[in-house]
């Protein structure tokens, strides 16, 4: 299925999930920002797209743009759902910073029919250079905070969350990987490989 | 003079020689079938105040519907006819502003049950050709929907593209939801509950009783004997007051500074500032409210709780609902604290709802829906439109 070309450009790993998703489905983004996969989802995709935020000015950019956002916490909120009210799930960039994330996954899972995962990957070979070298928590571009203040406090590889979706009785239906230049490439089997130069996995899960 | 003009006995504000002489429209409905009440009691003449704003278009597709709160009225852009100050969301509804009446067509009616024009126990009851008083039916939020609704019917509107209200008013949005789901495309509740707390009955409680407990009440017929138990309504409305604000706001506004005198006077004049504002609200508020309508209303309030209705379960209330809503509550509100407005939103999304949630940060306490709160109107403005683009409403062509 073709994307139309989008003109708020949204990030890449984004664009990535918004692919993965079905035309006219209904979709809750846990953890959803300022609405940009939203408003995408919504425009042109023509999905009944729902919103989950916990900070006060994204939910207050979402609803004032005319998105149906809940300021609220994704840890704690997703079990006011019933059981398969959604098409799909999301939760972009957001599970390593869960307390429970096996926990958050099963709800995931539970109130929708698919989930969507996208998780930094702990285990890029950049990230394991900076621990071996420097012996020193990594830090990057992409997670530029020191340990103690780091809002990531479960971070986890690309081997590590296929092994949890196994253990969990899930099936992986699609799953890419983001090198350093942003493109995406298939999982696929090659777990090894994308655990070395993956910057970040994109999992589309079912029951 | 028709029964279709019959004064009421009591009214002080609303006629003039027999002639209604507020602005605004009143219509009677409920001619051919009564109006049936929750109490059973059913209403064969029904009054009902109301104001429009803007224009209906050709498809009655872009009309809105403002539920006011307990002491407000339909009076809300204009300047007030009684008191002369400005319409209780004069800043929220007008051409231009966040309610715009260039796009849409704005409803606000009095509630069953109140003061300015819509039935209530200061009414002729038509069997009895006497006042109502006190054997006024107890009314509840849901007879002052269906009495809005019977307005909606007879303006022709079939689906009210937005329901609005804040306080008392989110509790008839809430109903309209519930008992009309299929005629409201939006509902917005703002700081409101879907029933009332202990907390809430108890200050309603005090009210009824400062009311009640002035010998000028005569229970209940004190337009028959000449007199008005303004002392009690305005002590109602001081106490009433106070949990309409928030320490922090009484704190910044009035702190403990001294009414028009450098020290106390050891007795028991108005010495602080707080003391003269609360005495001065309570004595403008009984020249355009009813005692008796103030006991029906706040009992109306008392009795709300949609779970109740429901086997206790709040969601099944929303099951499968087609409306689209839009919660809102402020930081400081204590008497409709964030926490009960949370309660409407968790059992909206336990029926999957489609609902938007915002906690508004502001130090006014529950007023503050009244109040110039620029985040507020923004996140109104803005679902507004997003609700418009949903249902397809064009832009007014400028």
């Amino acid at each position: 299925m073709m994307t139309p070309a989008n003109p708020k450009g949204i990030r890449v790993d984004l664009q990535l999930i918004a692919d993965m998703i079905e035309p006219g489905t209904r979709v809750l983004d846990a953890g959803c920002g300022h609405g940009d996969l939203l408003e995408y989802l919504w425009r042109f995709k023509q999905v009944d797209a729902r919103g989950i935020e916990i900070s006060t000015q994204g939910v207050q950019a979402c609803v004032s743009a005319g998105l149906s956002v809940v300021q609220g916490d994704v840890e704690t909120d997703l079990k006011d759902y019933p059981d398969d009210a959604f098409d799909y799930v999301i939760l972009s960039q957001t599970l390593q910073a869960m307390h429970e994330p096996r926990e958050v996954l099963g709800q995931m899972m539970r109130i929708g029919k698919h989930a969507i995962v996208s998780l930094p990957n702990f285990a890029y070979w950049r990230l394991r250079l900076y621990l071996m070298l420097k012996g020193r928590m990594p830090m990057s571009e992409s997670l530029p905070y020191e340990w103690y203040n780091t809002p990531n406090i479960h971070f986890c590889t690309i081997r590590d969350f296929v092994a949890l979706v196994g253990e969990m009785g899930l099936t992986i239906e699609q799953s890419l990987f983001l090198d350093e230049e942003g493109t995406s490439k298939t999982i696929g089997n090659s777990v090894a490989v994308a655990n070395w130069f993956g910057e970040q996995g994109v999992f589309l899960l079912r029951k | 003079m028709t029964a279709d003009d019959t004064p009421p006995a009591g009214s002080d504000l609303a006629y003039a020689n027999g002639e209604w002489t507020l602005p605004g429209e009143r219509v009677r409905l409920a001619k051919g079938a009564p109006l049936r009440l929750d109490s059973g009691v059913e209403l064969h003449d029904v009054h009902v105040a109301y104001q429009t704003w803007g224009e209906l278009n050709a498809e009655k597709s872009n009309a809105i519907l403002v539920c006011h709160a307990l002491t407000g009225d339909h009076y809300m852009v204009e300047d007030h006819p009684v008191t002369g100050k400005a319409g209780w969301w004069s800043q929220v509804v007008g051409p231009g502003r966040v309610i715009d009446t260039d796009r849409y067509f704005v409803i606000c009616s009095n509630i069953l049950g109140g003061c300015m024009g819509t039935t209530g126990p200061q009414d002729i009851n038509p069997d009895t050709g006497k006042e109502w008083g006190l054997d006024f039916p107890v009314i509840t939020i849901g007879d002052m929907v269906r009495a809005q609704k019977l307005l909606i019917d007879h303006l022709g509107i079939k689906s009210l593209f937005a329901v609005i209200g804040g306080s008392m008013g989110g509790m008839q949005v809430l109903e309209w939801a519930c008992q009309f789901p299929d005629n409201v495309f939006a509902a917005i509740p703002i700081a409101t509950a879907a029933r009332h707390s202990a907390q809430n009955i108890a200050f309603n409680e005090v009210g009824r009783q400062a009311i009640m407990s002035d010998p000028d009440w005569c229970g209940g017929n004190y337009h028959a004997e000449g007199k008005r138990p303004h002392r009690g309504l305005a002590v109602a409305r001081m106490a009433a007051h106070i949990t309409y604000l928030s320490e922090a706001a009484l704190t910044r506004k009035f702190g403990r500074n001294l009414q028009d005198r450098d020290a106390v006077t050891y007795g028991f004049d108005a010495d602080f500032q707080v003391e003269s504002y609360l005495r001065h609200q309570g004595s403008t508020f009984v020249d355009r409210f009813d005692a008796n309508a103030y006991l029906y209303i706040t009992r109306a309030m008392d009795y709300f709780d949609i779970a109740q209705r429901h086997g206790g379960h709040l969601s099944d209330a929303f099951t499968d609902t087609p409306v689209r809503f839009l919660v809102m509550s402020f930081t400081s509100d204590w008497l409709y604290p964030t926490r009960d407005n949370r309660e409407i939103v968790h059992a909206l999304n336990a029926g999957a709802a489609n609902v938007s949630f915002v906690e508004i940060a502001s130090d006014k306490g529950h007023d503050a829906f009244l109040l110039d709160e620029p985040e507020f109107h923004k996140v109104l403005e803005g679902f507004l439109e997003g609700c418009a683009e949903h249902r397809g409403l064009r832009r007014k062509s400028p």
